[in-house]
């Protein structure tokens, strides 16, 4: 078998050493960012909220009831309105419920948006079940047009006792340049 | 069998000679520290008083930025190299480094980097304005164009250092004299083994931050962009991961070079020497894991901001082994108080009060009120200014004899020791206060509540340039002028590089010394 | 003078000290503000004990070391003929120099616990504000009220650039500040529009970042009314120093009134909306509007900063096609530092700005707008 390592001690742990440095370069772009997903995703770090969801059962537990507070925000250069239709519903755990967001487009030119939640408390996210959301999708708008957009929840049953009111938030992005090709392609939010 | 040099300017070019790569480094991180100086007072001098009176805020942000990032790029940590390619062979018994070449080719990119971040000064929309640790998205959608440039110079910095740390590491591990165990080494030659370690280990994290910025920037990626499924925390965490041990990078050599010079001065053997080295590897290791304390503010679920809190606080027990091991050493002792000795106590005294600081803003709930404002500005200017910046003017003026062949007058020496401890003691200990009251830091102009502690801080920032340009002097009219130096230089130091002649002959241990 | 608040200088504390009259003395160590506030909440009462707590621990451990570094440095001089010991190590003192400061620390880690599990307990909350961070200005939305407002800095330009005398409140003062109730939980949700910002009051004891994209939260209770003010602290930019914020705590009673009156006030604006502005009107309201929200970075002379900020005096858009015009200032510039300010000033104010422009520092143009075209504008009309 062919030795792998130099017969120079002295270049042997410049190899040693170069591979460590480029182990961590590889490690931070390629490992970092999706360990950091995991990690959100396990604490609700970031209130990031899963993606679609498949209901597994309906029992519903009808001796708690949860508020829920629906916000939008823009980010900066999006000149869309966007805003839910209600501001707070309440829900049972384990009931499917739905909500519009609605959305116009004032600009004479068409657009596409990006939603993207989060919700606080952060240790709700793992609870808080969408099946739909126009937050799976971008959303395009054309110039002067309006839409309504659905988003179907259930909260778990398995919902920890002392959280009774729950946040979301969707930050409205534009994002007609990066997809100017009008491609419209899933993303997992 | 000892050739000299060759002359003019190929020898610099050309020098694959550890004294030589040495001495540029030294100078280039000089001239770096004289041009980072300079960026502190336009910002000092804006703060003189309330009001905008000299600079437009954009550029006081664009100050703010290259100042950190020459101080911690170009003036510290090439200071540290520039030491370490000195002392390391010498102190270990070695003839040179152990790659060369690659130590030539590791100095001479550092200078087109800096060129290249100093241009941007001159660029349209100006330099890098989002602070030195460049927060997404300020640094990536919301940044001067200059972004770019700032990258490479980045990346080039990066390569540097890590081909420096390569080269000290094959040199320590593989060039000892016989004899020369691990821990016979002097503690120099242990923090600056760890330091590279820590080099290799996260300056590719930095260069893997940046590139995820030049792609976010160029191509459309949004590693740090929330609007196709980034986030811009990520990038702080990575940051930090790099930026922690980063902080340790400019401290760990300077306790190598106060262990050295206390000894000496006062005629007693290090106290703990191996407790030290455990110290310093305990203080690298746990560098690792608290990085998420610079962080406290943004929001971690509770668990993650206890762990990193319980983490932060542990590092105080290290660092205090070594506080403690120093006043041992200097404990019934025999002292005298030349300049490097002058210089290595103020930095036990300093260090241990930007220490105590440190450990206040690792209290995570306390931290939501010093977080991002001039309370934090002084700690890690209390760590940095007497911890590194004080270490490297004491290894200059314990070793420059050696270097030179010539001493530096004492006088002169303790006058800049006065002027620099005055100085810097009257610029950053009132930034303590006007942090507390609730000045942020990054802020071009503030409320008059605020007034008195910055003008004094100004004044006192003045004081502290002053004092570098006489340290210029002093070393120069040294090197020129000096009086002939003895070969051991002081009473009895300890160490392979007191028993060459001064100065050190360009080629030393040729043959290898004999260590007991 | 420097100081102008105040009018003194800090070299009389010098003097003070030496007259030693007690009454001055105490002025002048209220005058010169060196400690972390104590706050008006009980978490910013719990943070300032914990702080103070802190300080003496590291007080008494200095005392200790530096007593042994300086007791070593006045009589173990070689001056004084002192011969050194020979000793450097002990495994005992370097167990003992181990284990007590880790006692130490964890005597400090327990109240820091408790206060911090305190601190993450947002349940049970009376209100919701809503707090959005803009280059360089605050976004306020009380969350059950339907009711959202900017709060922008109202330090005039002339304070800032030295023509005029500095007022007590310079920097830290906005045109509209966030009124809250004393003594109910208070939940703040924080997030930015476009970089990340900070939003710290140091009385509440409250600071957290606000990041684009994302949602964090906060919480506090004050006990006392009165005027609180804080500042941006995360480098957001240009005016990132120039974006205080400022919270008036009232009662209850006085909280409801000024709810009442400020709903009214909205109604108001969008009567505003349909009314028909003469002129002068709209240039003079142009006037203050350009001064506080544009002449940051297109100066109070209209002429930019060449190679930052464009011109409009002479040049550009406000010499251009008043659509184009209406266009940039409501929908902003993508890729530059131009913000949509469709969604941060009123119709009013917006055709108030675009006509001033374009009559102001002799552009001369002789048109304007009416709010009625600013909104069937944000209609996509």
């Amino acid at each position: 078998m062919k030795r792998l390592m130099p017969d120079n001690p002295i270049h042997a742990i410049c190899l040693k050493l170069g591979a460590l440095g480029v182990g961590m370069f590889v490690f931070a772009i390629w490992v970092m960012p999706p360990m950091y997903d995991v990690f959100c995703e396990i604490t609700g770090l970031n209130g990031k909220t899963g993606g679609p969801y498949q209901a597994v059962s309906a029992e519903v537990d009808t001796s708690r009831t949860i508020t829920v507070q629906f916000v939008a925000t823009n980010n900066e250069g999006m000149p869309w309105q966007f805003a839910p239709e209600v501001r707070t519903v309440k829900v049972h755990p384990g009931e499917q419920k739905r909500i519009n967001y609605h959305a116009v487009n004032p600009t004479d030119r068409d657009m596409i948006g990006q939603a993207i939640p989060s919700l606080v408390p952060f240790k709700a996210a793992n609870y808080f079940h969408k099946t739909e959301c126009f937050c799976f999708e971008q959303q395009p708008l054309k110039a002067g047009e309006s839409a309504e957009l659905p988003m179907y929840f259930i909260i778990d049953q398995d919902i920890p006792e002392n959280i009774h009111t729950i946040t979301l938030s969707y930050a409205l992005f534009d994002v007609t340049e990066r997809y100017a090709d009008n491609k419209v392609t899933k993303v997992t939010q | 069998m000892a050739h000299g040099p060759a002359k003019g300017i190929a020898r610099w070019l050309y020098t694959t000679n550890h004294k030589d790569i040495g001495s540029m480094y030294l100078w280039f991180s000089f001239a770096m520290f004289l041009l980072g100086g300079v960026f502190a007072l336009v910002i000092r001098a804006e703060l003189f008083q309330p009001g905008l009176q000299i600079v437009d805020p954009n550029f006081f942000n664009q100050m703010t930025t290259m100042h950190g990032l020459v101080m911690v790029f170009g003036a510290v940590m090439p200071a540290f190299v520039g030491l370490a390619n000195w002392m390391v062979p010498m102190m270990i018994g070695a003839p040179d480094m152990a790659l060369p070449r690659m130590n030539n080719w590791s100095f001479w990119i550092l200078p087109f980097a800096f060129a290249m971040l100093t241009s941007t000064l001159f660029m349209e929309g100006g330099a890098p304005n989002f602070g030195w640790t460049f927060y997404a998205p300020l640094s990536t959608t919301y940044a001067p164009p200059s972004v770019t440039f700032f990258i490479f110079a980045i990346h080039i910095m990066g390569a540097s250092s890590i081909m420096g740390a390569i080269n000290i590491i094959a040199t320590i591990l593989n060039m000892r004299a016989p004899g020369m165990t691990l821990m016979k080494m002097p503690l120099f030659v242990w923090t600056w083994l760890i330091t590279a370690y820590l080099l290799i280990a996260v300056m590719p994290v930095l260069a893997g931050v940046v590139t995820m910025m030049l792609m976010d920037i160029h191509f459309g990626t949004s590693f740090f962009n929330a609007a196709g499924g980034g986030d811009p925390v990520l990038f702080q965490h990575i940051f930090w991961f790099f930026g922690h041990p980063e902080v340790y990078i400019m401290i760990l050599p300077a306790f190598g070079i106060v262990s050295a010079i206390i000894p000496t001065f006062s005629r007693k053997p290090l106290f703990g020497y191996a407790s030290m080295v455990y110290a310093t590897a305990s203080i690298a290791f746990l560098s690792f894991i608290v990085w998420a304390h610079h962080m406290f503010t943004v929001g971690m679920p509770l668990a993650g901001e206890l762990f990193f809190m319980y983490a932060t606080m542990l590092i105080a027990v290290p660092t205090g082994v070594k506080v403690f091991n120093w006043t041992a050493t200097m404990f019934k002792g025999s002292l005298t108080f030349e300049t490097p000795m002058l210089f290595s106590i103020a930095f036990v005294i300093l260090f241990t009060i930007g220490g105590f600081s440190g450990l206040m803003l690792a209290i995570a709930p306390a931290d939501f009120q010093y977080h991002d404002t001039y309370f934090v500005v002084a700690h890690f200017h209390y760590v940095l200014v007497p911890g590194a910046i004080f270490s490297i003017t004491a290894a200059v003026y314990y070793w420059l004899p050696k270097w030179s062949g010539r001493m530096y007058s004492e006088v002169m020496g303790k006058t800049h020791f006065w002027l620099a401890f005055i100085g810097l003691n009257v610029t950053f200990f009132p930034m303590h206060f006007s942090g507390l009251a609730g000045m942020p830091r990054r802020i071009p102009d503030y409320h008059m509540m605020f007034a008195d502690w910055n003008m004094i801080s100004s004044i006192g920032a003045f004081l502290f340039g002053g004092a570098q340009v006489l340290f210029l002097y002093i070393v120069i009219s040294t090197i020129v002028s000096g009086r002939k130096a003895t070969d051991k230089v002081w009473e009895n130091p300890e160490g392979l590089e007191w028993t060459v002649p001064s100065p050190a002959p360009y080629h030393t241990f040729s043959t290898p010394p004999e260590v007991k | 003078m420097l100081n102008r608040a105040h009018g003194r200088s800090p070299w009389l504390l010098a003097p003070a000290l030496l007259v030693g009259s007690y009454q001055s003395l105490a002025e002048e160590v209220e005058r010169w503000k060196y400690n972390m506030p104590e706050g008006v909440t009980p978490v910013s009462q719990n943070i300032h004990g914990l702080h103070m707590e802190m300080f003496w621990w590291c007080v008494g451990i200095g005392v200790v070391v530096f007593s042994i570094m300086l007791f070593s440095m006045i009589f173990h001089r070689k001056s004084r003929g002192v011969k050194p010991a020979h000793f450097h190590e002990s495994t005992t003192l370097e167990i003992i120099w181990t284990v007590i400061p880790v006692v130490i620390l964890i005597l400090m880690a327990i109240p820091a616990t408790k206060s911090l599990i305190n601190l993450y307990d947002t349940s049970e909350a009376d209100m919701d504000v809503l707090i959005t961070g803009y280059q360089w200005r605050w976004k306020y939305d009380y969350v059950d009220e339907d009711l959202s407002f900017f709060s922008s800095l109202s330090t005039p330009r002339e304070q800032i650039e030295g023509l005029a005398p500095k007022g007590p409140h310079y920097l830290l003062e906005v045109d509209e500040p966030l009124v809250v109730p004393i003594n109910k939980k208070i939940r703040f949700l924080i997030t930015a529009n476009d970089v990340i910002h900070a939003w710290w009051v140091p009385a509440l004891g409250v600071k957290k970042d606000a990041i684009p994209g994302f949602i964090k939260e906060s919480w506090t209770i004050i006990n006392e009314p009165g005027v609180y003010r804080g500042q941006c602290a995360e480098l957001c930019g240009r005016d990132h120093g120039f974006m205080p914020i400022v919270v008036d705590a009232r009662t209850e009673e006085d909280y409801r009134a000024w709810l009442q009156e400020k709903q009214a006030a909205a109604a108001a604006i969008r009567e505003l909306t349909s009314k028909t502005f003469t002129f002068d009107e709209l240039y003079a309201r142009g006037e203050e509007v350009y001064n506080r929200s544009c002449a940051a970075c297109h100066q109070v002379n209209g002429e930019g900063i060449p190679g930052t900020f464009p011109s409009l005096k002479g040049v550009g858009v406000a010499v251009g096609p008043i659509d184009h015009h209406i266009d940039v200032v409501v929908n902003g510039v993508k890729g530059t530092a131009m913000q949509a300010f469709g969604p941060q000033l009123s119709e009013v104010d917006i055709a108030a700005v675009v006509t001033y422009e374009r009559n102001a520092w002799g552009n001369n143009m002789g048109d304007m707008t009416q709010p009625i075209d600013i909104y069937n504008h944000k209609q996509g009309n």
